[in-house]
């Protein structure tokens, strides 16, 4: 299927092509092979996965395992040095795919100088979202993340727990149809990781799919299925029961260290 | 002893940084060597023409000059335009006129320096001469007229290197601005944020420049102003028409600052290339004569952009030209402007592959 030069916008949304044809389920992101390199060193090394619609998939791993690393190709900020990354169906990188990925980056991107409204704002225009629609859409977020006082405030005076929250609204702004938050709940207090995942999973039940990296284990378990990440390698993956059970440890982390351990003798 | 500790931590900081080691060491002595290469190679003899000059006095002031001798005054004064040469001296009757091109304070003094020279060197056979061939105790030149093509009598050192200064102080400023700020997009992490946006990599590149482009604007226009009205500046051209090549200048430096942006860690490193990238092209755009210099002086003098917004902003400023007839460095500056966007759209390749 041909797609023209013009990006979809928010409200126009993408056409999946043959959706449900080639996978039977509704699958929206298929990673395979895929080794990415940089210079000599490998980050990642012959991962696949796979994610279906309205699922919340949690990447665990340590940091420098190659997590931010393959999120980032899977929204497509690299190249795969080898094999695919296929999301709603079409190769990345693609600049259409992107409209309908909601990325929420590992350090607070904002614009320190302009208002969180004036942030939100410019991201919606950037997914082509104009006038009144974009500026109920941007109420409509800062409300969802309790930032409804705090909207015409400078991004400079707000506190790292604001930021985070800001930059999940923009996450969320253009009602994406797959979110990729890198360690989202990074430096936030347990109420507020509470609140998170209480949105997290309300989307999910709007058939949104999502795709998180953490390396926290409590997190993990709240996952419908977990992929373990070490070295560049994916060393196990299943639902956080099932990935106990094989390994015979009651917990994610006891999971962890024994499959880790298998790795790497 | 801790400030010991900090001053270790500093040298050490310093060192894991390779670039600025380099620079701190060879900017000074490229700089210094560059300004060596100019100062030295400054013109000895000045190009001077000859309309009917008694076969004397060619002879004589060949020693001291580059003696052209042309048929008619026409053919002196296009000399004197093309930058051929720069004076002529024609003589009728007993008396010499001498006109000076005039647009550089430095040459200038250099000619009547060299004509002053001559005349006494050679006052006593210029005036037996005179005494033998008319019969009449009169000197073979009289005291000559001096008149410029170019540029007040007066002219100062300052208004000659006016268009210069203000050229390069647009292009500098607006580098460092765009310089940095584009930087700081980098650091913050938002380029990286925006690119898992649609938003194409010309669209960043197009859009700072247009976004920039209202500021760097109006900054020029400021500056412009003072430079013309407040420090009364000379302008022999149309005020309008300085203004647009100093735009389009800024709109060079502007994508050349985001551009080098992307070969920078931090602001530091940015700040390293004002020695390798911007001194050079004061000191090779014209506030130097560079007639003698070497030739890869002259060669890199031609490659650099502010060379050419220098040229265009001299001929405006001090020869009144139009615009029209600068329009072949006005292009390259054009030029350069969109080749530096176009590597800087390829540069952002770095953060997003498509």
């Amino acid at each position: 299927m041909e797609f023209k030069d013009n990006l979809p916008v928010a409200d126009n949304k993408l056409k999946l092509p043959s959706e449900g044809e080639m996978m039977g389920e509704k699958m929206i992101v298929a990673v395979k092979d895929l080794t990415q390199q940089f210079g000599k060193s490998v980050i990642l090394n012959n991962v696949n996965l796979e994610v279906s619609k309205g699922e919340i998939v949690g990447l665990l791993g340590p940091s420098g395992s190659g997590k931010t690393t393959l999120v980032k190709a899977i929204v497509g900020m690299n190249e795969p040095s080898k094999g695919k990354v296929k999301v709603f169906n079409i190769e990345m990188p693609s600049l259409k795919v992107v409209s309908n990925i909601g990325y929420m980056a590992q350090s607070d991107a904002l614009y320190e100088d302009l208002n969180a409204y004036d942030n939100l704002l410019f991201f919606a225009s950037l997914y082509g979202m104009r006038g009144k629609a974009a500026r109920e859409r941007a109420e409509e977020v800062l409300d969802l993340v309790q930032l409804k006082g705090d909207g015409k405030k400078y991004v400079r005076n707000f506190s790292g727990g604001m930021k985070r929250r800001l930059s999940l609204a923009i996450a969320l702004i253009h009602n994406p149809q797959l979110l990729i938050l890198d360690e989202p709940t990074v430096g936030i207090d347990p109420v507020l990781r509470k609140e998170f995942w209480n949105e997290f999973e309300g989307l999910r039940g709007k058939g949104v799919t999502i795709i998180i990296t953490t390396h926290v284990m409590d997190e993990a378990e709240k996952c419908d299925r977990l992929a373990l990440i070490r070295e560049g390698r994916i060393i196990a993956m299943g639902t956080p029961a099932e990935l106990k059970k094989s390994s015979g440890k009651d917990s994610i982390e006891g999971a962890f260290l024994h499959f880790g351990g298998v790795k790497g003798e | 002893m801790r400030t010991l500790t900090v001053a270790k931590r500093l040298i050490h900081q310093i060192l894991g940084d390779k670039r600025a080691i380099a620079l701190m060491f060879i900017a000074p002595i490229f700089v210094l060597f560059l300004l060596n290469i100019i100062l030295t190679s400054s013109t000895s003899k000045p190009n001077i023409d000859l309309v009917s000059a008694p076969s004397q006095l060619v002879s004589m002031l060949d020693k001291e000059a580059t003696v052209n001798t042309v048929n008619n005054e026409e053919e002196a004064i296009d000399n004197l335009k093309n930058k051929k040469s720069d004076a002529y001296i024609k003589f009728s009757n007993n008396t010499a006129s001498i006109v000076v091109e005039g647009s550089d304070p430095s040459i200038r003094k250099l000619v009547l320096n060299t004509i002053n020279k001559v005349l006494s060197d050679n006052k006593a056979i210029l005036e037996g001469s005179a005494a033998k061939t008319t019969n009449i105790k009169q000197p073979i030149i009289q005291k000559p007229e001096i008149s410029y093509l170019y540029g007040p009598k007066t002219m100062e050192l300052f208004d000659s290197i006016a268009p210069l200064l203000m050229g390069f102080f647009i292009f500098f400023f607006v580098f460092l601005i765009a310089g940095v700020s584009f930087l700081r997009e980098r650091i913050s992490g938002t380029l990286d944020r925006i690119l898992a946006t649609p938003l194409k990599r010309s669209e960043i590149v197009w859009g700072y420049f247009l976004g920039f482009g209202a500021f760097v604007a109006l900054q020029t226009i400021v500056i412009q102003t003072f430079m013309v009205y407040g420090l009364k500046v000379a302008n022999e051209g149309s005020f309008w028409a300085v203004l647009i090549i100093n735009l389009i200048l800024a709109a060079g430096s502007l994508s050349l600052g985001t551009l080098l942006s992307a070969f920078a860690r931090n602001e530091f490193q940015l700040f390293q290339f004002i020695p390798v990238i911007i001194v050079p092209q004061i000191l090779f755009s014209g506030i130097f004569d560079l007639r003698e210099a070497p030739q890869w002086v002259n060669i890199l003098s031609k490659v650099f952009p502010l060379t050419y917004g220098a040229e265009a902003l001299r001929e405006v400023m001090i020869r009144g030209k139009g615009l029209s007839e600068v329009v072949v460095p006005t292009l390259i500056l054009v030029g350069y402007a969109l080749l530096f966007i176009y590597l800087n759209i390829l540069a952002l390749k770095k953060y997003r592959k498509v």
